[in-house]
């Protein structure tokens, strides 16, 4: 390469340089607005109104032996909780959760989503135990089958152990006021 | 009445700042001094203007107005004054509120501060400032308006979510709106000078005290935050890498870059288009922010209640905003001349790596926070992105920044000598030995990722105070000498010293408290006693107190070492039947080595289940934080930097900006 294509080379390549944090915002800008057509929280799930997926998840060693199975569902209307020891909203809705399970007599069961058994144990010591049955799912497997991206997710399941609603996020009161507590009683929720 | 005000407050203060962001740039194209001289007098305006609907607003909490939608959402006849007060920034339509009355707070100051500058810049700096406050308030005004009555007005309110009711939100969001909004500052010079085709050192020292308050209040706005969350949520933890925690790290990270390119380009006249695009980015991620919190596109623990018309919204005003900078930087800046050149080794090259490495951590945390999202976009596969994938990236990068710290403030400008400022370093490398050795071997021998954040952390403190040292020629002339030099070194110099030594304290608490803390969950009941870290810790008993508006059970713990009382501790569980929430108080006992941090949680048959923690030095976290911002608020009190900058051009006249 000669000098005066050096020359005429360069400022070209500084153009292009110069055009790059624009270009990467465009980018950015459309995942944004991608972001924006869909609801974080509350999804449609591929599964609603379909019977849940068949499964079978080991204990949390130490907590109980029973573990939870898809034989666990149906009989009476319930929740399937998502959760992690890792996962900041999880710690978030405990509390509602709590309450559910101890105040309203719903049952709680739940899914612990790729978390070690050290953590998860301190978690349910720490914050309190509102779970009937709890799955070990350490390589999020059983997850996936339930079509679950992320914790926490809660699934209504009825009494004849189908899935009637998926909530996407930790659960705030309203969520639970307004939502979870009307389907649960809509769908018999103490009335056995 | 006043809410009324207010409503109309808002409103002209819009129409305002449409004629700040119009009217000077009109005047500066037709080089009419009485056009562009408008524009301090439009930012005063707006700022009355804002303070009037501000006020409004507090008043309508403080009194209880329940015809106010805002009000009955968020407050209750029964709240605590402060919470009343503080409640006015604690949802969406008042903290943006808030955020308009600190951005017209910050235009006023410019016009106020600015008179020096010459007028066209002036101009162009407070109109674009118009420009971000006429968005903000359209965004109010059209889909967040604080002052909506709500007909016929309720009895009462329905409340503010407990976890808020803490003098925590008094003080946090304001700081961290201080400098989110502060960095709009570094935005409006960045354009202006783009605009005006000119970028040079003088236009460095105008930028670096705006950029330095915003940074300083920033700092204390996230460490306030972090505390809020060490003692309000009651897990022990201070950081969670939660988005909303992130969104206000990323504006963080980039200000800091931005701090120390502004130096090079003031001592040294390079690096122009970099720190122009680094004044951008800084309040383009303040912006993402703001996106991130309000339009629901992130779950987290912190997002205010959303609605897809606001997320389209600040959208538009995130795509307008950044994307015509940026196009306005592409542009202009290839037509900047370039600055002089420096040597791979010196410290101009030791503040781009600096730069780069804090470049590199933004963008990390950054890809975090936003790869759910584009992964979905993409693939359609979702996936959440937690603790550990920041600790394996953005870790490492701190560690060559806090090795090439103490190096780069030693090096000269333009050539440096590097084997003359290791040599200087002995004794920081000594000290960061000796911190590992005696981690290792009194401590906890296998720990040693903890040796080497001690390590780093004595090279930090040791080689900042070394470098201090070495100016004043500390026990090389006679002490009085030295500290005559001490007294007459710039202040930006020793205020530079302290945040890096606030720096290196900060290490020090996040190293100890996550290698040392100590854990214990046990049930335990009244006048029961165990041991957790050489402490004595007895259960005193559980009663029940009544609060302004919660019933809590309290647990009164006594902690004794060697049979001596050291601290009486109360932990709470709090129940606000208006919301039907608990909350958790936990009882700290802080002290310079330690913290006791107990909390109570539920019934256990005859006892309670008491969670116990001993977590050493976490306190040096926030208290390396103050001292940041001590060294911030120092350096902003530097003489060079009050007098003003030299005048680049023949005073004040009306100078047209761009030439053909």
């Amino acid at each position: 390469m000669n000098d005066t294509d050096r020359l005429a080379a360069r400022p070209q390549r500084r153009l292009w340089l110069y055009l790059l944090p624009l270009a990467l915002f465009a980018v950015v800008a459309g995942f944004l607005a991608y972001g924006l057509t869909r609801d974080a929280r509350v999804l449609p799930s591929a599964l609603i109104d379909r019977p849940a997926p068949e499964f079978a998840l080991p204990p949390i060693p130490g907590r109980d032996t029973h573990g939870f199975a898809r034989t666990d569902l149906g009989g009476e209307p319930q929740l399937v909780n998502v959760w992690a020891s890792w996962c900041v909203p999880c710690r978030a809705e405990h509390p509602l959760l709590t309450r559910l399970a101890r105040e309203e007599g719903v049952i709680v069961d739940g899914i612990n989503y790729k978390d070690q058994t050290e953590d998860a144990r301190a978690f349910l010591t720490k914050l309190g135990d509102p779970f009937r049955y709890i799955g070990q799912d350490r390589d999020g497997r059983v997850a996936i089958e339930w079509g679950v991206y992320g914790v926490p997710e809660t699934f209504v399941i009825d009494r004849e152990g189908r899935i009637r609603y998926r909530h996407v996020g930790p659960l705030t009161p309203r969520d639970v006021e307004d939502r979870i507590l009307p389907l649960l009683r809509e769908l018999g929720l103490g009335a056995s | 009445m006043t809410v009324e005000l207010g409503h109309f407050a808002l409103v002209l203060a819009f129409c305002v700042a449409i004629l700040q962001a119009i009217v000077p740039l009109v005047g500066v194209a037709r080089r009419d001094p009485v056009l562009a001289g408008l524009a301090p007098a439009a930012a005063a305006a707006q700022f009355l203007l804002l303070t009037l609907a501000f006020a409004a607003l507090v008043r309508a909490h403080l009194a209880d107005d329940f015809s106010v939608l805002n009000v009955y959402e968020n407050s209750h006849s029964t709240k605590p004054v402060l919470y009343k007060f503080a409640g006015v920034w604690g949802n969406h339509e008042g903290s943006l509120v808030l955020w308009v009355w600190i951005l017209a707070l910050f235009g006023f100051a410019i016009a106020l501060a600015g008179r020096h500058l010459p007028m066209s810049f002036l101009a162009r700096v407070l109109a674009i400032q118009g420009l971000i406050g006429a968005g903000f308030l359209a965004f109010m005004l059209f889909t967040s308006n604080a002052f909506e009555r709500l007909y016929p007005a309720p009895a009462d309110g329905r409340g503010l979510n407990p976890i808020l009711q803490d003098p925590g939100l008094a003080f946090h969001p304001p700081m961290l709106y201080l400098g989110y909004v502060g960095f709009s500052t570094a935005y409006s010079f960045a354009m202006a000078a783009l605009l005006e085709g000119r970028v040079d050192a003088s236009w460095a020292r105008w930028l670096r005290p705006w950029v330095l308050a915003a940074w300083v209040a920033l700092t204390l706005g996230i460490a306030l935050g972090s505390w809020w969350a060490y003692y309000e949520l009651g897990w022990g933890g201070y950081w969670f890498w939660d988005p909303v925690e992130n969104a206000s790290f990323m504006p963080w990270l980039a200000g800091t870059a931005l701090l120390h390119s502004a130096i090079v380009l003031e001592k040294r006249g390079t690096l122009k288009n970099w720190t122009i695009l680094l004044a951008i980015l800084t309040f383009a991620l303040s912006l993402l922010g703001t996106f991130l919190v309000r339009s629901g596109v992130l779950t987290s623990v912190h997002a205010f209640a959303s609605d897809p018309s606001r997320g389209i919204f600040i959208l538009a005003l995130l795509l307008s905003a950044v994307g015509g900078s940026f196009a306005l930087y592409a542009w202009r800046a290839p037509a900047m001349q370039g600055g002089p050149t420096f040597a791979p080794i010196s410290r101009e090259a030791a503040l781009v790596l600096n730069n780069l490495l804090l470049g590199t951590a933004t963008a990390t945390v950054f890809l975090g926070t936003l790869y759910p999202l584009a992964l979905e976009a993409v693939s359609g596969e979702k996936i959440s992105v937690g603790p550990p994938y920041f600790d394996a990236t953005f870790v490492p990068l701190m560690v060559p920044l806090l090795l090439a710290l103490p190096v780069g403030t030693m090096l000269a400008w333009k050539r440096g000598d590097l084997a003359g400022v290791l040599q200087r370093l002995g004794l920081a490398a000594a000290a960061a030995i000796a911190a590992a050795l005696l981690q290792l071997a009194l401590v906890d021998p296998r720990a040693p990722l903890a040796a080497l954040g001690f390590a780093l952390a004595a090279w930090v403190v040791v080689g900042s105070l070394s470098e201090l040292a070495g100016r004043i020629a500390l026990f090389r002339v006679p002490l009085s000498h030295s500290l005559r030099r001490l007294l007459g070194l710039p202040r930006s110099a020793i205020a530079a010293t302290i945040a890096h030594l606030g720096l290196g304290l900060i290490v020090v608490g996040i190293t100890a408290s996550a290698a040392g803390r100590v854990e214990k969950i046990l049930v335990m009941r009244p006048g029961e006693t165990t041991e957790i870290a050489g402490f004595e810790v007895r259960l005193v008993g559980i009663s029940e107190v009544r609060g302004p508006n919660y019933t809590a059970e309290r647990a009164t713990f006594e902690a004794r070492r060697d049979g001596q009382l050291v601290a009486t501790l109360h932990s709470e569980k709090r129940f606000f039947p208006v919301e039907r929430q608990m909350t958790t108080e936990a009882g700290i006992d802080s002290s310079l080595l330690r913290d006791l941090y107990f909390v109570i949680g539920d019934r256990n048959g005859e006892g309670w289940t008491v969670r116990l923690y001993v977590n050493p030095l976490v306190f040096w976290i926030w208290g390396g934080a103050g001292i940041m911002a001590v060294g911030g608020l120092l350096s902003l009190a530097d003489r060079r930097l009050r007098v003003g900058a030299p005048a680049r051009l023949p005073a004040r006249g009306l100078v047209a900006g761009t030439r053909p």
